[in-house]
């Protein structure tokens, strides 16, 4: 009934307070526009200024595909262990008690709060030929810093808490009744999960592993600590676009950056998809 | 005449919530504003409050035009059905609110919020917060909060809506016994005739969004205008046999 | 009210050993590692790293930045969560789904971004040579860059706050006499307190750490534009373990007590539902 859900905003559009209204509407929708929509059109000018030809020459370059293929595989690993381990976590914390609950919920906000240059070199000194856990490594001849699993790692430290933070309130809110309903109907616990819980959290998940996704496609300080920046080797895309601009190819730093910029707003466009879908099944 | 509403008309979009009404609050009564769900009652009482703008039509208050001033301006005491309390406030600092946004000098506001807290029978709860009273005495916290500025008018919103059974009894006739006392010029929407039949001096019954009947519970039960009006007061209707 | 706990229970082993490992080898292994190390250090020598110039400059220069930024974001963050979550123009969908663009770009793409907009070849960059304010390789480009990375964390964490807040309690301060300034003061703002504080702590904390925009936007100029993380990866880079340490440790540090900041914020805004 239009009596009941109608927003009233009546009192707020008269006189002067309609003035005020507008103004500091247009004052918000101007500090976005400058810090939000401005560099992105910057950046596509600067990038589209040479025309496709600087395109091509990306798409030609061996240390460019390289660089792409790497970033790939870090955000799959990314998006794959960190699910998995995610949704483990994320049932830790919303159905179970126990002993250092509170510690494990705080470290997981540890990603969220550390620079990522120090993200990269705690996991130097741990994995290095003279860490810890690295001299093992060393000796068993695989090479985890300066090389792929480093780099890896290092995406998947920064990437790790999101999933298990979208996941965690969803799960809270879906309870326990409908699990412990399927349970007196016989359901072993895996059946449980698969047709009564998963269904109930994924656009929660799929909200958090493009979250994830995110984050990895764009992680830059952990990895630069961690993989030693070896041309061709093992610069991911955000290592690429840095070792450019530092050479003065900016054409080059533009162009990789455009293509990183429009996987990224894909991403956040299905963020914004999940969230809405989340909203609407609860 | 406390309010006087002429041809008040509002629409939302293409549905007509108010429809041409015009009515007169007399000077210290207390009205009902009586109808069904979406009969726009409830629109018609935040026009006059102020809390919206009508599309036609005009709104006096106490003799003065109120048509074109923000709600702030309008010194009307507004009751919510569910209350809208300040929760992060105690009961004494909701009540002092009004006062102090007038910047009336403290020793003053500290007399009139214990004049209201005795009025409302909270006294020991002024210290409390809205979340550790009971729906019936947050009401009551709501009513004095209104009150205490001294409005010239008192609008309620189904004030006893979110209340359970018994409460809304006991409520309703403690709040015509508080009419009684404080004489301001009231008028409550309900969507219980019980209730307004039994505590208003004068009903307004509103249908559709147009005035069907106005007068008093006898003079609607005794002479009521139109179908809607037997209907929705519980009388059978005329044309039907009684056996 | 959260649903889904039971009281007391305990999960099973294999759930759990999965889980903690995880997390432990992750996360905790390498902190311990970092702690260790700068003990093996010795006191002298890791105050005296942290104490050379470059490493204060490099500290005191993070922190003022991090605090002028929260501050900053403090005020438009609650704006434009207000605006967003209360009042209605064309376009607003977008403009909300916008609002985590920040979050979502690599960093090294918003530094390339600002360097296009502000760099000596933009008309932007021109303008303000003349008038002689430098933006990129100085200050101003970094707090560009700050403001921009930080700024959906204090709107995020405050918005479903304030739509959640019913209408009701403005409607009653309004029609008991307060403008819309002495309503929002007295009713919104307090009760926006805990997400205001939790969501300006991580913009706080995000500027602490802040690499990838600022290395392209400020370059790496010591005793000038060259914040914490920056020194830390210069001093790996030029293998002075203890300068890298001793600043990281800080670091960590300083995360720790964001960390502890935040759950204390998050638990008294839940307390008062």
């Amino acid at each position: 009934m239009p009596e009941a859900s109608v927003p009233s905003y009546g009192a707020w559009h008269f006189g002067p307070d309609r003035w005020r209204h507008r103004t500091v509407t247009a004052a918000t929708l101007a500090w976005f526009a400058v810090l939000t929509l401005v560099p992105v059109g910057a950046l596509a000018k600067a990038a589209l200024m040479g025309g496709w030809a600087p395109f091509r020459a990306l798409a030609a370059s061996p240390d460019a595909r390289h660089a792409f293929i790497l970033t790939i595989l870090a955000t799959a690993a990314s998006v794959l262990l960190n699910g998995v381990f995610g949704l483990v976590l994320a049932v830790l914390l919303a159905r179970y008690e126990f002993p250092g609950k509170a510690i494990l919920d705080a470290l997981l906000d540890m990603p969220f709060a550390i620079s990522p240059v120090v993200a990269g070199f705690m996991l130097l000194l741990l994995l290095g030929p003279k860490g810890l856990l690295g001299h093992f490594f060393e000796a068993a001849g695989v090479h985890v810093v300066f090389a792929i699993p480093g780099i890896i790692l290092a995406t998947l430290f920064v990437s790790l808490p999101f999933v298990v933070r979208e996941v965690v309130p969803v799960l809270k809110e879906v309870g326990l009744e409908q699990e412990e309903a399927a349970q007196t109907l016989g359901a072993g616990p895996w059946t449980t999960f698969r047709r009564v819980t998963f269904p109930a959290i994924r656009w929660g998940l799929a909200y958090g592993v493009s979250l994830t996704a995110a984050r990895a496609l764009g992680e830059f300080g952990a990895v630069l600590v961690v993989s030693g920046n070896i041309i061709g080797r093992t610069q991911t895309t955000t290592l690429f676009i840095n070792q450019e601009f530092a050479d003065f190819h900016f054409e080059g730093a533009y162009c990789a950056a455009l293509v990183l910029a429009l996987a990224s707003m894909l991403l956040l466009l299905g963020m914004e998809a999940a969230k809405r879908f989340a909203k609407g099944t609860s | 005449m406390s309010i006087i509403i002429k041809n008040l008309s509002k629409r939302f979009g293409d549905f007509c919530a108010v429809d041409r009404v015009t009515m007169e609050v007399p000077h210290g009564a207390l009205v009902a504003l009586l109808g069904p769900s979406g009969s726009g009652k409830s629109t018609i009482l935040r026009l006059i409050a102020g809390l919206e703008q009508p599309d036609e039509g005009e709104v006096f208050l106490t003799g003065e035009e109120a048509t074109g001033l923000p709600a702030r301006k309008r010194g009307v005491g507004f009751v919510f059905q569910h209350y809208a309390l300040f929760k992060h406030m105690t009961v004494s600092e909701n009540i002092a609110f009004g006062l102090e946004v007038r910047k009336v000098p403290k020793a003053e506001i500290k007399k009139r919020v214990q004049a209201m807290l005795d009025l409302i029978q909270l006294d020991s709860f002024s210290h409390h917060y809205p979340s550790q009273l009971s729906g019936g005495q947050r009401q009551r916290v709501a009513l004095a909060r209104a009150l205490c500025p001294e409005p010239r008018v008192l609008l309620l919103d189904e004030p006893f809506g979110s209340l359970d059974a018994k409460v809304r009894y006991e409520l309703r006739s403690w709040l015509r016994r508080l009419h009684d006392t404080v004489h301001v010029t009231s008028l409550f929407v309900t969507h219980d005739q019980d209730e307004a039949m039994s505590i208003a001096d004068r009903v307004v019954l509103i249908h559709k969004g147009r005035l069907e009947q106005e007068g008093t519970p006898r003079e609607l039960l005794e002479e009521p205008a139109t179908p809607f009006v037997r209907d929705f007061l519980g009388m059978p209707p005329l044309d039907e046999p009684h056996w | 009210m959260p649903l889904g706990t039971r009281s007391k229970r305990r999960p099973p082993l294999p759930l759990l050993g999965v889980g903690v490992g995880y997390v432990a080898i992750l996360v905790v292994l390498p902190i311990l590692v970092l702690v260790a190390d700068g003990l093996k250090l010795g006191l002298t020598a890791f105050f005296k790293a942290l104490t050379a110039p470059e490493a204060l400059y490099a500290l005191r220069l993070t922190l003022v930045l991090a605090v002028f930024i929260a501050a900053v974001d403090a005020v438009t963050g609650t704006v434009t969560a207000y605006v967003l979550a209360r009042y209605r123009f064309p376009g607003k969908s977008l403009v909300n789904a916008m609002v985590d663009l920040p979050v979502a770009i690599p960093t090294v793409v918003t530094g390339l971004m600002l360097v296009a907009l502000y760099g000596p070849a933009s008309l932007a960059g021109q303008f303000l040579g003349r008038h002689g304010l430098q933006v990129i390789f100085a200050k101003p480009g970094i707090i560009l860059a700050l403001l921009y990375v930080t700024f959906p964390f204090v709107v995020r964490s405050v918005q479903p706050v304030v739509q959640e807040l019913s209408r009701d309690q403005e409607e009653a301060a309004e029609t008991l006499g307060a403008s819309r300034w002495v309503t929002f003061k007295r009713v919104i703002l307090p009760a926006l307190r805990p997400a205001l504080l939790a969501g300006t702590t991580l913009s706080f904390s995000r500027a602490l750490g802040e690499f990838g925009s600022v290395v392209i936007v400020a370059g790496n100029i010591p005793m000038k534009t060259q914040v914490a993380p920056v020194y830390i990866y210069g001093e790996i880079e030029s293998y002075d373990p203890a300068g890298a340490i001793s600043v990281s440790v800080v670091l960590l540090l300083a995360s720790l007590l964001a960390i502890f900041a935040l759950r204390r914020f998050k638990r008294s805004g839940s307390s008062d539902a």
